[in-house]
């Protein structure tokens, strides 16, 4: 707070309402909601439910397909956030790196940051046609046939391609904007102490490069658990069956497809606190993180 | 300095032909897909059975573009290309100004007033930063419903406003504003409303403009949400509409897929052009959450 | 220890801008030698193409026996202080001064023992395992010498180290690099954009202004036979008085008093005085119109105007001065003559 703030009683009040309403009304509410419907067993034809104590999360921790969903989950996270996260540095060290055409290539690798991602998945399907997708036909090149939608591990290699894909240009654009905020002079130094280019990337920029890389991090996992909902749906083409899927996606179809509302909020409220772990554990390390000057 | 008396320069090029390579790969990724979407759209679709995307670019785009736009379809026909491209900007225009409106509103209270319960109020705000619509969607979904405002434009964007992210970057650059102007502007007989609307706001354009671009897009590609809040055709927007697309695929014997990409493109392309064109605003305001 | 050479090295940037027209010298085995201008001579350029961090567009650097013009920065055996100091924010300061080293498969015991040899000599002990983020503007300029001094460089490339320190401190900074570089004995070339650190600091001067070397010398000469009207105002503090004359006969003249002879040019001609060679003189033949005076506690300075012209004399403190006129002598050989046109001395 400004120490020179304005004295009115009823102005700030007035100016909160609409954000502390729009706040209570959908957010806390649903927030509690779920928790609260977590401990109950809703009738499938809708009369009434039933008090059944922490069944809900028992019964999912003991039921194999959540753990696999679970599993999944990690799997496609890790595997999202690390490549995307890589491709990415890649490219903007070296669109850091070039004179020429410096300008062109921020543009042409980044604009798929406006995407969406249900159309990233549209487009993930044409690449994938069982008949005559491109990466289809290289695959079969290559001796292998992709069966998107049949192949467990096939389709979820191309739900992983396409989210990485579409999470690449935001990875670029912070990690190009952390590599000009390193000061000049230090990598000019390090030109002076260090003859190998690729040293001096891993003893200097890479560690500079730290507290974007860790922010980007938390934000990659966000991306993968959540907004890849739209890819999931569409390269599914809405019809789950035996593909994989994560746990959002479970929570969604269970919730609103299997009318399970007690069995989803408890899902929700596992997800809730998985966030909310990753948050804790977000402000930790930034208490932590390198400061320059 | 010719190149063969000097080595190390030579070297030099190889490497920075290296990068240029690796940008140019990079590129081709990003972009092919995109011109994979106009090829495909500019031949009939029975070639696209035949042959998939190629190299081949035909003349069908007016047509596909006219069937995308104006042509009816679904059940009650109401999702033609128009309609939805007309839902999609009032989210996307909606989302962006009223979250804007009420983030500023919201950031000047808390960092400019002496308030009882400020810190109170922040944590209520700043709480919601933690968890994204997503994991808590059905309830939300059951409150919208309790409230009537299934099939509507509020009940599509309110909720989707229920989250702090403009608010919390107007309060870090309120805080960044120095503390010298509202004291001037005090000594100059301003009260909070006239400084509000003759300094601070002025001060914010940027800052305004690049929000406006970030949260635009992301109310325009938005999903989850408006999938389960609209299940009327006639207020399906683009990005909602894909799913629709892809299930028509599924059905026609000849698969339309002229139209459906061109649908896609068109809802690509308003996002794009936006971002593209306010590039360095939309970085700037982007990376400042960094900090 | 090396000598430094330049030979028509010359600065074209893609753009078309010359930085740096073709320019050469040497500096001896050993010398300090100070680059001075204002900002964007292309002093900075100059000393980052000897540093390998700028191409050189064309003509040759020595440094030593070897030509390396197209050498890596980090073959060229040189250190370099950058002016924000550039420490690596995330490595101790210890590892900063090691980091070079380490790069080089130097020994972890030799490397140790430099190390501590560098920090006793920069009172750096104390500070070893800290970060940068955690250091006083001056320890880290300490730091950023130790980095230069361990690495035993054959050149040592100083890129305004001192502008980022308060007054006071810049003038300690200054008393030990200049007494470390003497003592080290290693061939400095040292750029500054601040007359005090090109007087007191350098053997010689190279004074540059818009991409060229407008006069090279030792701080002396420079100061008091300046070979330009630039020069002369740019070395001094305040500059040297810029007066209307006329050459004839052999003679400039100032307001018709014979100032200088042996002037081989006719017309008109600038006469340039220094300020302390301009003495209160009650049968002095100038008769000045003092209207402002400067105390600086050691010394004053009076504003004035000979005629219609602007001028400045500075006397000790001891000196009775009041408004109003005042005669004044000149110092015998003290006045330098330059051209009109080209400010080129006469």
């Amino acid at each position: 707070m400004k120490k020179a703030g304005f004295t009115q009683a009823w102005l700030p009040i007035l100016l909160l309402v609409p954000q502390l309403s729009i706040i209570l009304i959908f957010f806390y509410w649903p927030a509690a909601q779920a928790v609260q419907s977590s401990f109950y067993l809703q009738d499938p034809f809708g009369f009434g439910s039933t008090f059944v104590g922490a069944d809900n999360y028992t019964d999912l921790l003991g039921n194999a397909e959540y753990k696999r969903i679970a599993w999944f989950t990690v799997i496609f996270t890790v595997s999202v956030t690390f490549l995307s996260l890589s491709l990415a540095l890649l490219l903007a060290v070296k669109a850091d790196k070039v004179i020429r055409g410096a300008k062109g290539y921020r543009t042409l690798l980044m604009w798929v940051y406006a995407v969406a991602p249900p159309v990233a998945g549209f487009i993930g399907l044409i690449m994938f046609n069982q008949s005559w997708g491109p990466i289809t036909r290289t695959f079969a090149a290559l001796g292998h046939d992709l069966k998107i939608g049949v192949n467990y591990w096939d389709t979820a290699g191309a739900m992983i391609a396409v989210s990485v894909w579409k999470q690449i240009p935001v990875n670029f654009i912070f990690f190009l904007s952390g590599l000009q905020s390193i000061p000049r002079s230090v990598r000019e130094a390090a030109l002076i102490d260090n003859r190998s280019a690729s040293s001096r990337f891993w003893g200097v920029t890479f560690p500079l490069l730290a507290p974007t890389g860790f922010f980007l991090l938390i934000i990659n996992i966000t991306y993968a658990l959540f907004d890849t909902f739209g890819v999931i749906d569409t390269l599914v083409k809405g019809e789950p069956g035996n593909n994989p899927m994560t746990l959002v996606y479970k929570v969604y179809v269970d919730g609103f497809r299997g009318n399970d509302l007690g069995g989803s909020s408890a899902q929700s409220v596992i997800l809730m606190v998985l966030v909310l772990a990753l948050t804790v554990f977000q402000f930790r390390m930034v208490e932590r993180r390198i400061h320059y000057t | 300095m010719s190149d063969m008396t000097n080595p190390p320069r030579r070297r030099l090029r190889l490497g920075t032909i290296m990068d240029h390579a690796i940008l140019i790969i990079g590129v081709l990724v990003m972009v092919l897909p995109l011109v994979m979407l106009v090829q495909m759209s500019s031949i009939p679709d029975t070639e696209i059975i035949k042959t998939g995307p190629s190299l081949h670019f035909g003349d069908q785009l007016d047509d596909n573009f006219e069937k995308a736009m104006f042509g009816a379809t679904g059940f009650s026909g109401e999702n033609a290309g128009t309609r939805m491209l007309m839902n999609s900007l009032i989210l996307g225009i909606g989302f962006a100004v009223g979250k804007i409106v009420i983030g500023m509103m919201a950031a000047y209270a808390i960092v400019y007033f002496r308030l009882r319960f400020a810190t109170l109020a922040f944590w209520v705000i700043f709480t919601t930063l933690l968890l994204p619509l997503e994991v808590r969607i059905l309830p939300s979904y059951e409150v919208v419903q309790n409230l009537g405002m299934v099939n509507t434009y509020h009940g599509l964007i309110i909720p989707l406003i229920a989250s702090a992210t403009a608010t919390f970057f107007f309060r870090q650059f309120f805080r960044s504003v120095p503390e010298e102007l509202v004291e001037a502007a005090r000594i100059d007989g301003a009260g909070p409303v006239r400084f509000f609307i003759d300094i601070l706001v002025p001060l914010s354009q940027t800052m305004i403009a690049a929000m406006f671009i970030i949260m635009f897009v992301f109310g325009w590609n938005q999903y989850l949400w408006p999938t389960m809040i609209t299940t009327e055709e006639g207020m399906f927007t683009l990005v909602r509409g894909i799913k629709q697309i892809v299930q028509v695929l599924e059905g026609n014997r000849v698969p339309e897929f002229g139209r459906a990409n061109l649908l896609a493109i068109i809802a690509v392309v308003p996002p794009v052009l936006i971002v593209v064109f306010f590039q360095s605003w939309f970085v700037k305001g982007l990376t400042e959450s960094d900090k | 220890m090396a000598q430094v050479s330049l030979n028509n090295v010359q600065k074209v940037y893609p753009n078309g801008f010359q930085a740096l027209h073709p320019t050469g010298f040497e500096v001896a085995d050993g010398e300090f030698v100070v680059l001075v201008g204002p900002s964007g001579c292309g002093k900075s350029t100059l000393l980052r193409m000897i540093a390998g961090l700028e191409d050189i567009t064309d003509g040759s650097l020595h440094i030593g026996d070897r030509v390396v013009n197209h050498v890596d920065p980090a073959d060229r055996d040189i250190a370099m202080v950058f002016q924000n100091y550039a420490l690596y924010p995330h490595m101790t300061v210890r590892k900063n001064i090691a980091y070079g080293l380490q790069n080089r498969k130097i020994a972890k015991d030799v490397i140790a023992g430099k190390v501590a040899e560098a920090a006793e000599m920069l009172n750096l002990n104390d500070y070893l395992d800290r970060k940068p983020s955690q250091l006083s503007g001056g320890q880290r300029q300490r730091v950023a010498m130790g980095r230069a001094i361990v690495r035993d460089p054959s050149v040592f490339l100083f890129d305004e180290p001192l502008s980022n320190l308060d007054a006071k401190l810049r003038n300690q900074m200054r008393v030990e690099i200049k007494a470390l570089q003497r003592r080290l004995g290693v061939t400095s070339i040292y750029v500054t954009h601040d007359q005090v650190e090109a007087m007191t600091m350098a053997d010689r001067i190279i004074v540059m202004n818009a991409g060229r070397i407008e006069q090279i010398g030792t701080p002396s000469e420079v100061y008091h036979r300046p070979a330009s009207t630039f020069v002369a105002s740019f070395m001094g503090a305040p500059p040297m008085n810029m007066l209307p004359g006329v050459a004839e006969n052999g003679a400039a003249h100032l307001f018709d008093l014979p100032i200088a002879d042996q002037v081989a040019a006719r017309g008109e001609v600038i006469v340039g005085i220094r300020p302390e060679d301009l003495i209160p003189d009650a049968t002095g033949p100038l008769a000045i119109e003092v209207d402002h005076i400067e105390d600086l506690g050691a010394h004053r300075l009076l504003h004035g105007a000979l005629r219609d012209a602007r001028l400045t004399v500075h006397v000790s403190k001891d000196v009775e001065v009041a408004h109003g006129p005042l005669r004044v002598a000149i110092k015998p050989d003290a006045v330098s003559v330059f051209d009109v046109t080209s400010g080129a001395r006469l």
